[in-house]
């Protein structure tokens, strides 16, 4: 072994594991799954230690599922987990809210019973997801979960990815993935860089409880500084997304729980009854970052490292979820014929189906806001119009309500809730 | 080792290295091949895995077969293979591919035993398989019959043949020669002799005569719109494939 090129060859020949994940939130252990589940050995890697990821307490976040993602976590094994904790979104109403004078009287209004396929999609808990999938990872014997340790440096090399974690231990992998957030140390480390636009708003996000039931509607308010969702959840219960500038948002954040109610009840109206604060405020500044690529040689980014987006139609985790099941799809199919799971090539593949569907759906998210949060007299007649001809056309309306389902497009395999 | 030694295989494998890259580099000089490759494996997997018995969603699912990959190259059949379980043997007439795709194959940790020989000194040689991979291969070659019958004596009874080809029609010519090689320049001038090519009922007599039961045919299609190569049943005009199995 006196040839040192040779050295350096053979030290490669094992990897720790086929696949190494950085970032262990929600994407992360999806892809994780299902990977193990297909057959590769894949390690995850979060920062964040084992207590804090799985803390059991309700601290106010929650997700929209639409019905493609929800059939993705069934594939996965994950929804039985869920199921009764979830609240089915049975409807959709979205109405142009005039601040201080009432919603408007164009209401576009969208029930499930529009489409064959069931509810558009499930509200769920952030705690209850994250559990599930701690809990499936735990249980997967090709997972390796590694909780609290952080990445320093990484290295691409002709046939391995290397990442060194602060703890010195060197890990390496055919293919390295970033699910590891809109401030991706992978893609950075990379060289990747990302293009991003600010809202000027930030989100206010918590829970409410309320007297009356929300019978599974969810409601968007369309609105000048911004839109408020309200999102059903199970009980008298509603995860509630309200954007504000940031000047106005800071205030409101300021405030204590009842100023914070006192700010939200006339943007809220009575609808539902009486309303309290239940778990945390959180509040997230509203921009949008992509990516210049999600693939490098033995490097695929996923979610948020990907594709920041506006969460106005909570459309980030579910965008997120489209990118595990076309990567995972990718990299099972190629596994499967032999191909290097890791050659940018197979990596392509991935990009080309999930890069234009990503930038269109920023695009479109953007377009939207833009559009619905402004008082300019003539973008409101020509949103009203907009809207009173959506309701008008059935076609139109079945579409609106499958792409909000997260049934348009060309679907992961898994988004069908078949396996690859 | 003595250091003059090391020196010299130390350069040599930085060129193997280089040349390695280059086959292997999917935009590169050897693109068309990269963009066969999926569909390509995907006929021989799902063949193999029928006729074998095998279940392509375990792991490893070719062991305990013995694989012989003529014309290997840089390995681009070879490594899948060898990553999917079989014990490969990687042949080929152009010498210089051979440390190409073994330096390769070192890099990506995969056991494959590369030799500068042809399938008829291996058979020869006593040499058996239980499948044979002869893709792209048989267009080039002088006298087909000896060709395929080597190919024969090289497979255990049972044993699989995998053979692809381009067929020989108008359609052919365009595609395969003027669009591949004038046009698209995805092929060096030349790499092609038209009347070298054979009909896939030509090759289908061919291997009956060499001893060979042809059992399924595929062509393979560009799809423009998708630029991905797809299989299909019907059109065998211009890339097809032929898998066919030694009686026994």
């Amino acid at each position: 072994m006196d040839n040192p090129a040779r050295a350096i060859i053979l030290r490669n020949m094992t990897h720790d594991s086929d696949v190494l994940i950085v970032g262990g939130g929600l994407n992360g252990p999806a892809l994780a799954l299902a990977l193990a589940q297909n057959g590769l050995s894949v390690t995850v890697i979060d920062a964040l230690p084992l207590e804090t990821r799985d803390d059991a307490e309700f601290d106010g976040r929650a997700y929209a599922l639409a019905l493609a993602s929800q059939r993705l976590l069934q594939a996965l094994g994950l929804w039985p987990a869920l199921a009764d904790r979830a609240q089915p979104i049975l409807g959709i109403k979205a109405s142009d809210g005039h601040a201080g004078a009432g919603p408007s009287p164009f209401v576009l209004e969208f029930d499930h019973a529009e489409i064959e396929e069931g509810p558009m999609g499930y509200m769920i808990e952030d705690r209850y997801l994250r559990h599930a999938m701690l809990q499936a990872m735990a249980e997967t014997p090709r997972i390796t979960h590694l909780s609290g340790e952080t990445v320093v440096a990484q290295e691409v090399q002709p046939g391995a990815a290397t990442v060194t974690l602060a703890s010195g231990r060197v890990l390496t992998g055919a293919l390295l993935v970033g699910a590891d957030g809109r401030k991706s140390g992978v893609a950075e480390r990379a060289g990747i860089k990302r293009t991003g636009w600010d809202y000027g708003q930030t989100a206010l996000v918590c829970a409410i409880g309320h007297e009356k039931p929300h019978h599974g509607i969810a409601h968007q308010f369309f609105m000048p500084p911004g839109p408020l969702a309200i999102l059903p959840l199970p009980g008298n219960r509603c995860s509630i997304v309200w954007s504000e500038t940031h000047e106005a948002a800071a205030a409101i954040q300021a405030m204590d729980d009842e100023g914070y109610l006192a700010a939200l009840r006339p943007r809220f109206g009575d609808f539902l009854g009486e309303i309290h604060l239940e778990g945390t405020r959180f509040s997230y500044p509203l921009n949008l970052t992509l990516a210049d690529a999600f693939v490098a040689p033995r490097l695929a980014l996923v979610g948020d490292a990907a594709h920041g987006v506006h969460p106005i139609a909570g459309q980030g985790l579910n965008l997120g979820l489209r990118d595990v099941g076309a990567l995972a799809q990718v990299v099972v199919e190629a596994h499967r014929r032999g191909e290097d799971i890791g050659a940018i090539d197979v990596l392509e593949r991935y990009q080309r189906w999930r890069r234009w569907d990503t930038a269109t759906l920023a695009a479109a998210t953007d377009a939207f806001n833009k559009l619905f949060s402004n008082d300019n007299p003539l973008l409101r007649v020509a949103r009203d119009v907009g809207m009173g001809v959506v309701n008008a056309l059935p076609g139109l309306r079945r579409r609106f309500i499958r792409e909000a389902a997260g049934l348009g497009g060309d679907l992961p395999r898994l988004m069908t809730g078949r396996p690859i | 080792m003595q250091p003059a030694q090391t020196t010299v295989d130390q350069s040599e494998v930085a060129k193997f290295e280089a040349m390695a890259a280059e086959w292997w580099d999917p935009n590169g000089k050897f693109k068309p091949l990269h963009m066969l490759n999926p569909c390509r494996l995907d006929y021989i997997a799902a063949q193999i895995a029928a006729e074998f018995g095998r279940d392509l969603t375990q792991e490893k699912p070719f062991e305990g077969l013995r694989l012989l990959d003529i014309g290997c190259g840089g390995g681009l059949l070879s490594e899948p293979m060898a990553r999917l379980g079989a014990e490969v043997v990687g042949a080929d007439a152009a010498g210089g591919n051979i440390p190409v795709a073994r330096v390769h194959s070192e890099q990506s940790g995969l056991a494959i035993d590369y030799r500068h020989t042809t399938a008829e000194a291996l058979a020869a040689a006593g040499e058996q398989f239980d499948v044979v991979l002869n893709m792209e291969v048989v267009e080039h070659v002088s006298d087909p019959l000896a060709y395929l019958t080597a190919c024969r004596q090289l497979l255990r009874p049972g044993g699989l043949h995998i053979c692809s080809t381009i067929n020989r029609n108008a359609k052919s010519f365009a595609v395969a020669i003027v669009g591949a090689e004038y046009v698209m320049r995805w092929l060096p001038k030349g790499t092609h002799e038209w009347n070298k090519f054979i009909t896939p009922d030509e090759l289908f007599a061919l291997l009956e005569q060499a001893g060979l039961r042809p059992v399924d045919r595929k062509g393979f299609v560009f799809n423009p719109v998708s630029w991905q190569w797809k299989l299909s049943d019907r059109d065998l005009s211009v890339n097809y494939v032929t898998a066919s199995v030694k009686p026994g």
